[in-house]
């Protein structure tokens, strides 16, 4: 359903995505992975449409969306949910999740609000407290849940384990299978290997702006060369 | 000391005039609050909106508050152009850039208007701008009275708007957090048009209402605009609430002292809050809250 062939893109004059060729098919997850600096969050601006690719190309459930804008990406149900989270801190948890729906599926707004509630109760019962409050946690599920608002049809979900603790790390890579048992693909950006590998069907590895090594999580994670670079084996 | 009913209503006064400062501080806060930047062409554009009050009512007959939505429209759709067209594309996201870009305007404007209307003080000459409302002993003046309820009317929909419709949430999402709010979908560019645009159609209904008991020529919106910096320090920078309460606060302040201090010397009681807000509480007096 999602097509990237020789994909470049950087920032100025620096190249900092060097050929990437990727794809997804439905009802998959797949991990994206790499030590810090390689290229994943611009990886994931690119193909949200708010960083512009230099060369190559990006075909999204057939259609191009090489020169799409960040409205295009969202109207076709790409929905990247960043690094960060990029919550709205001065709003509460029920106007984030509102804004969710600003471009799409506004019109199942209500049903959809109930969904990402039964998702995450938590949220639930902190419907009207400002964003910003919340725990680094709960943070990470109201982006979750804004990005579910929009009816995805492809979540990209970048680090979504960055700053949780050991527990709610466990927590968020049942929540990322269970969403996508529901026959959601689920581009999963990661650093943490060990578990993204466990959640995902297939896996990129990217060094340098460019992938050096993929296909299914079970044989990337006997590959050697692997084991010796990320797990210290 | 001046007897309480002459104090009394001076704070009246206050209020009233208070309220059309706020009105004009809205606009600005509003654009620094989302956009981050200080629009130096509020003034002329304020100065432009009484203009086009004085033709329409000198030339057309039309009536200044019939004016209102009109103007308020078309001062939307220019404020949206000028933003979308000229100020965005020209300062290509540099803060320095879009200071001189907004700076720019408000200089072509003023010269144009110097060179349409020449450097007379123009005002409405309608019997309506000198009528009263005796309340016991207090003489309240209508159009001021009517510009008072109008600007609080204002405010409370552009709090509203703010609070309750999916571009207001736009507006509120885009001033603190512009990726998270381009990942939802969000066109910011439109968003900073709109905002801008909101902020010139303040402008004009404050323009509509200050006429009958005002003058313009092509130099009086800085006047209010200094005036308007204030209420904004004031209130703190991007707060609507805090524009509201620092806009009153200053219209007393500046009729109380040109009570006690004599009307040349009334706005100096404005600076030294001003310069006082400054030195003690940057953020403003009532925090900041978008
Ligand atoms: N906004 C930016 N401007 C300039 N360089 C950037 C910017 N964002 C990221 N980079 C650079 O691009 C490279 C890749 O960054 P990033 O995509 O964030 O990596 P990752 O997500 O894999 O950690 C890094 O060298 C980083 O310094
Ligand atoms: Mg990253």
């Amino acid at each position: 359903m999602l097509e990237i062939k020789g994909l470049r893109a950087g920032y100025g004059g620096v190249e900092v995505l060097r050929g990437i060729d990727l794809s997804i098919k439905s009802g998959e997850i797949v991990a994206v992975l790499g030590s810090n600096g390689v290229g994943k969050t611009t990886l994931n601006k690119v193909l949200s449409g708010v960083l512009p690719a230099s060369a190559g190309e990006i075909v999204f459930e057939g259609r191009s969306l090489t020169r799409a804008s960040a409205v295009d990406a969202v109207e076709a149900g790409l929905i990247h949910v960043p690094e960060g989270r990029k919550i709205f801190p001065n709003m509460s948890v029920r106007e984030n999740l509102e804004l969710g729906s600003y471009r799409r599926a506004s019109k199942n707004r209500a049903s959809n609000l109930e969904r990402v509630f039964n998702i995450f109760p938590r949220l639930r019962e902190r419907t009207d407290q400002a964003a910003g409050t919340l725990s680094g946690g709960e943070q990470q599920m109201l982006a979750i849940g804004r990005g579910m608002m929009a009816e995805p049809r492809l979540l990209i979900l970048d680090e979504p384990s960055l700053g949780l603790s050991p527990l709610l790390v466990e927590e968020m890579f049942t929540l990322i299978q269970s969403l996508n048992a529901e026959g959601l693909p689920i581009m999963l950006v990661e650093q943490n290997v060990v578990q993204s590998l466990e959640t995902a069907s297939r896996a990129y590895i990217v060094e340098n702006g460019a992938v050096t090594l993929s296909g299914p999580a079970e044989t990337i994670r006997n590959d050697p060369e692997l084991k010796r670079a990320y797990l210290g084996l | 000391m001046y007897s309480l009913d002459i104090t009394l209503e001076a704070v009246l006064n206050g209020l009233l005039t208070g309220a059309v400062y706020a009105l004009i501080a809205l606009g600005l806060t509003l654009v620094y609050g989302v956009l981050h930047i200080i629009n130096f062409a509020h003034g002329a554009l304020l100065t432009t909106a009484m203009f086009a009050v004085w033709v329409a009512y000198t030339f057309l007959g039309i009536d200044n508050y019939v004016l209102i939505p009109f103007l308020a429209v078309i001062f939307y759709a220019l404020g949206y152009a000028l933003q979308r067209f000229v100020i965005g594309p020209a300062s290509h996201g540099d803060d320095g850039n879009i200071l001189l870009v907004t700076l720019g305007i408000s200089i072509v404007l003023e010269n144009a208007l110097l060179a349409i209307f020449r450097s007379d003080t123009r005002s409405l000459t309608s019997d309506f701008s000198f009528e009263v409302l005796e309340v016991g002993p207090l003489l309240i003046s209508k159009p001021r009275l009517i510009g008072f309820a109008a600007a609080l009317v204002v405010t409370l929909l552009l709090w509203l708007v703010l609070a309750r419709t999916d571009t207001g949430k736009a507006i509120r999402a885009v001033a603190k957090e512009k990726l998270g709010a381009s990942l939802v979908g969000i066109d910011v560019r439109h968003i900073y048009a709109v905002t801008f645009g909101i902020g010139c159609a303040t402008l004009a209904v404050a323009a509509c209402l200050l006429m009958p008991t005002f003058y313009v020529n092509p130099r009086v919106g800085g006047a209010f605009v200094l005036v308007a910096f204030t209420v904004v320090v004031l209130g703190g920078m991007g707060s609507i609430p805090g524009a509201l309460a620092g806009g009153l606060f200053i219209g007393v302040v500046e009729s109380l002292s040109g009570l006690y201090l004599g009307e040349s010397l009334g706005q100096i009681g404005i600076f030294l809050i001003f310069i006082l807000v400054l030195l003690f509480r940057p953020t403003g007096l009532f925090g900041a809250r978008a």
